[in-house]
């Protein structure tokens, strides 16, 4: 054991030898960084099936909210009481659906995993800076996970106050049901999963800042690392807040503080609460909220910045400008928490403030978009799944970053606030976006997971279908929000001014079920091709230019990533068809600068 | 057994998809490495093409047929600002959209892999990108300034002479007190709520013993600025009132307000919508528990003389349900 853990510098001459590995210290306790990758992967995925179901559920209500299904009460049992779902059980999958999605899947699922696996092996790393921490960073996001599981079969109720879990709703049992034992486990879940992700924020930034090989200087990274490391730093500076204001909330539950409450009537009498504010609680919870975002997104960026490279054999197009704008995005990202916050009712001055650096925080994501698309252009782009899941990236980040600038115009909030517009703004930009980034970097990185392909045939039906499907999921949900419909409704019929939007709800739900079952293409795909899949016959099937692609094919037997001595880097990673006269167009970071280079002058 | 076939025959179809996929991988790897790319790749940009166009005509079709819908008239004075801003911001991100999304597509199609083609070396170019980041920045610019001034003017103080009402959101319901001759709330303090005093007003207090309590509909007076005062007993709700464009939250313990200028009567909306039976509706916008869906009010905008007269026939609460109690 202790030998596994000998960080990046020493050679493999002390690590090769070591003695032999049982199944559970190579597969379930590792502290092998692509080992631990690969446990947040599947996680993470059984965490997509579980909050993709959930959404599917609610949405059948939402699309046929007088109708009944006794076949999902036969699946389900109470949730689905009579065959139609529960208020109680509506809002509780609601809630799950947005715990589950935004930090089990696209924080833990996607830093867990390319963090892991790709920081070391792109950086000539032979594992983290503290392996040891980065596998207790899995184990109690494990924890965090089978107590968030166990919540859902609680008899009281599972969390039910919405994923942003506002008091004075969270805290009292009486005010819902949810608040009570599911909301403690609810908290509970997330102190452990807020440590998880410290300890594996302050591996990454470490291993990025202490173990690069020799010759890869930070400007020679990969846009992949740097994402991943400004990740990490906007997690290490949210996450805490966060903690600090779960930890009042448990005190406010427990200790009976007030923190958060003040003036409060609930069930027939005048509680004890005074002085407390539940705005307060707002401010510190989009304190890590809107960050959050950028935590889920950011992988991603970084992953298409990437597999577009790769794919269009072409660099990355203003490789320093993508750098800084991830700067910019991380030093806004924690500028603008309370545009969430418009009409809740604090000081309008704030708004403005506000509003300011929310605008702004465009500016870095559009140079992106059009780094990008000049990055494709005049490209040779090789259509694989992977690329096609970065060009749809593009696609929908495009489409749900654009209807961010009238989110954060705090005037035009005042109308679309808490409506479905939100709902189509962020699961485009942030949701959807972001799942792609998760598929694009599976296809592309899974022969280096596993040693052989995904099928490209089964990623073509996947991509296509989500690809429609999820526009014609969340693209209706704008005109839904323009016209005023909220969120967070359980049936839209009470009200005639919702109510004229019935079909669209069908069309809507049909398209969500259809993409969840396209879903299981994938998840087939994945584990049929660890096993069954085409071997990969090559180090580099991709003829890719960064450093995990030099690792021998069977780079997963080995704990230490390259056999003999680390690799030493000469340039970036973004050499792609450098000479039109030349057969080859890559030249890999471990090339040396050939002397034609060296007369024309490197600038990288 | 329902349930056992449709697994069956969804277990099926996923058979069969993930043999088809691996014939196809079995067959293409009888071909040359790099034709098999240059065909799979003409392939799927072709069906990414294909896709943008059906998506293009998707959102087109739907945006025609559902105008009339997502860009009602608002019925406030402020509705008409943020309406106006929208409409500028959905022309320009629109143009936006299209350009960027058009050439996206167009580049996937154009620029696909051709075996004797090499791409461009085009690492970077300053000029380019300080275009596009002044572009945007100027352009976000127009637009913050735009909203700031609007945003102020929304939350600007309230008139003195607004006619001043009082919503309070409990689990799953409204309270709506109206000022009464005086235009004057009388204080509230939760300590004193009862059954027979649901907003716990201090009746010790001179100016809320004039004040109207209502179950009934809302009714306001047209083009008179309303200052509505908002409150919650127990948890957070949110006045939302999607006509007028407005929303604000209602806090327990933190009182918040907003004012507004209704500018059309139920009335003339009937005949503006062409719907006899249209309504002004009061939703909640803030989770507030499993009643959330259900809190419904209707609001009555009626002329400044019938406003009048409607509030010459109400009672005092006081008056007639504490006083005649006691």
């Amino acid at each position: 054991m202790t030998t596994d853990t000998i960080p990046g510098q020493f050679s493999m001459a002390h690590t090769a030898h070591h003695h032999k590995q049982t199944f559970l210290t190579k597969y379930i306790f590792s502290t092998d960084h692509k080992t631990i990758a690969k446990q947040f992967l599947l996680t993470g995925m059984f965490w997509a099936m579980v909050g993709g179901l959930f959404s599917v559920l609610f949405r059948i209500q939402l699309a046929w909210p007088d109708a009944t299904f006794p076949l999902l009460e036969t699946l389900f049992g109470h949730w689905f009481e009579g065959g139609r779902l529960s208020t109680e059980a509506y809002y509780g999958l609601v809630t799950m659906h947005g715990t589950i999605m935004v930090f089990f899947v696209l924080t833990a699922g996607m830093s867990g995993t390319y963090s892991n696996f790709l920081i070391p092996l792109q950086i000539g790393a032979r594992d983290m800076a503290s392996p040891m921490v980065n596998a207790i960073s899995y184990w109690l996001f494990f924890i965090a996970s089978v107590v968030m599981l166990a919540s859902l079969f609680l008899p009281t109720g599972m969390a039910s106050a919405g994923w942003t879990i506002y008091p004075p709703l969270s805290v009292l049992p009486q005010a819902s049901p949810g608040s009570g034992m599911g909301m403690s486990l609810w908290l509970c879940s997330m102190v452990f999963f807020i440590a998880s992700q410290i300890m594996g924020g302050l591996n990454y930034i470490s291993t990025v800042l202490n173990l690069r090989t020799k010759g890869m200087t930070m400007f020679r990274m990969p846009l992949t690392v740097w994402a991943l490391f400004f990740t990490a730093i906007i997690g290490l500076l949210s996450f805490p807040v966060l903690f600090a204001s779960v930890v009042l909330l448990i005190f406010d539950r427990g200790l009976h503080t007030s923190f958060y409450l003040s003036d409060l009537y609930v069930g027939g009498q005048a509680l004890s609460y005074s002085g407390g504010n539940p705005i307060l609680f707002q401010h510190l919870f989009w304190f890590l909220g809107h960050p959050e975002v950028y935590i889920a997104v950011m992988p991603a960026m970084g992953i298409v910045s990437e597999i577009l490279s790769v794919n269009s054999r072409k660099p990355v197009f203003g490789y320093h400008m993508m750098v800084y704008s991830l700067l910019g995005i991380v030093v806004m990202s924690i500028l603008v928490w309370a545009h969430h916050m418009f009409v809740s009712g604090m000081n309008p001055f704030l708004g403005s403030v506000f509003m300011l650096f929310s605008m702004l925080i465009a500016v870095p994501s559009s140079i992106k978009v059009f780094n990008w698309l000049t990055t494709i252009w005049r490209g040779n782009i090789q259509m694989t799944p992977a690329a096609l899941f970065c060009l749809g990236f593009v696609s929908m980040f495009i489409s749900g970053g654009l209807t961010g600038i009238w989110m954060g115009n705090a005037t035009i909030d005042i109308q679309i606030h808490d409506t479905y517009f939100i709902i189509a703004h962020f699961h485009l930009v942030m949701g959807v976006a972001a799942f792609f980034g998760m598929f694009a970097g599976v296809y592309h990185w899974f022969p280096k997971f596993y040693g052989r392909f995904m099928n490209e045939t089964l990623g073509y039906v996947h991509f296509i279908i989500t690809f429609v499907g999820a526009y014609l999921i969340f693209w209706p949900m704008h005109y839904l929000g323009m016209s005023g419909v909220p969120r967070r409704y359980y049936s839209f019929h009470e009200f005639r001014a919702f109510a004229e939007y019935d079909n669209m709800n069908i069309l809507i739900t049909t398209a969500s079920i259809v993409v969840f079952f396209t879903q299981f293409i994938f998840v087939i795909n994945f584990f049929w091709s660890i096993y069954k899949g085409r071997k990969m016959k090559t180090m580099n099937p991709w003829e890719a230019n960064s450093l995990e692609w030099t690792t021998p094919i069977n780079v997963n037997d080995i704990h230490g990533n390259w056999p003999g001595d680390l690799p030493t880097v000469y340039r970036w990673s973004y050499d792609f068809s450098k000479f039109e006269d030349e057969e080859r167009d890559f030249i890999p970071q471990t090339e040396p600068l050939s002397q034609r280079e060296i007369e024309l002058g490197n600038n990288h | 057994m329902q349930l056992l076939l449709i697994a069956l025959a969804i277990i099926l179809v996923y058979v069969v998809i993930a043999h088809v996929g691996k014939a196809v991988e079995l067959i293409s790897l009888i071909k040359d490495e790099k034709q098999r790319r240059e065909d799979s790749s003409r392939t799927q940009a072709f069906w990414f093409a294909a896709s943008g166009v059906f998506l293009g005509l998707f959102i087109g079709i739907t945006i025609f047929t559902e105008w009339h819908k997502f860009l009602t008239v608002p019925a406030s004075e402020h509705g008409k600002w943020i309406q106006s801003l929208i409409v500028v911001s959905l022309v320009i991100t629109g143009v936006v959209f299209v350009i960027t999304n058009f050439l996206l597509f167009y580049f996937a199609w154009k620029y696909r892999y051709r075996k004797n083609r090499k791409a461009l070396y085009y690492p970077e170019n300053n000029k380019l990108e300080f275009i596009w980041t002044i572009v945007p920045t100027v352009t976000f610019i127009i637009l913050i300034v735009m909203g700031v001034e609007k945003w102020f003017k929304v939350f600007s103080d309230a008139p003195t002479d607004a006619v001043q009402i009082e919503i309070t959101g409990k689990q799953f319901a409204w309270h709506v007190r109206y000022g009464g001759p005086d235009n004057e709330l009388g204080p509230r303090d939760f300590t004193l709520v009862n059954s027979s005093n649901e907003l716990g007003v201090k009746w010790t207090d001179k100016s809320s013993r004039d004040d109207i309590i209502d179950d009934d509909d809302i009714v306001l007076p047209v083009n008179t600025p309303i200052l509505i005062n908002i409150g919650a007993l127990d948890v957070i709700h949110s006045v939302y009132l999607p006509d007028f464009r407005l929303m604000m939250d209602a806090v327990p313990g933190v009182p918040t307000k907003f004012w507004f200028r209704p500018t059309i009567t139920t009335e003339k909306m009937r005949e503006i919508k062409n719907d006899p039976d249209f309504d002004y509706e009061l939703a909640c916008n803030q989770l507030c528990g499993t009643g959330h869906w259900n809190m419904r009010r209707v609001v009555k905008i009626v002329t400044e003389e019938e406003y009048k007269k409607w509030l010459s026939e109400q009672d005092s609460y006081f008056e007639t349900n504490i006083l005649a109690q006691n």
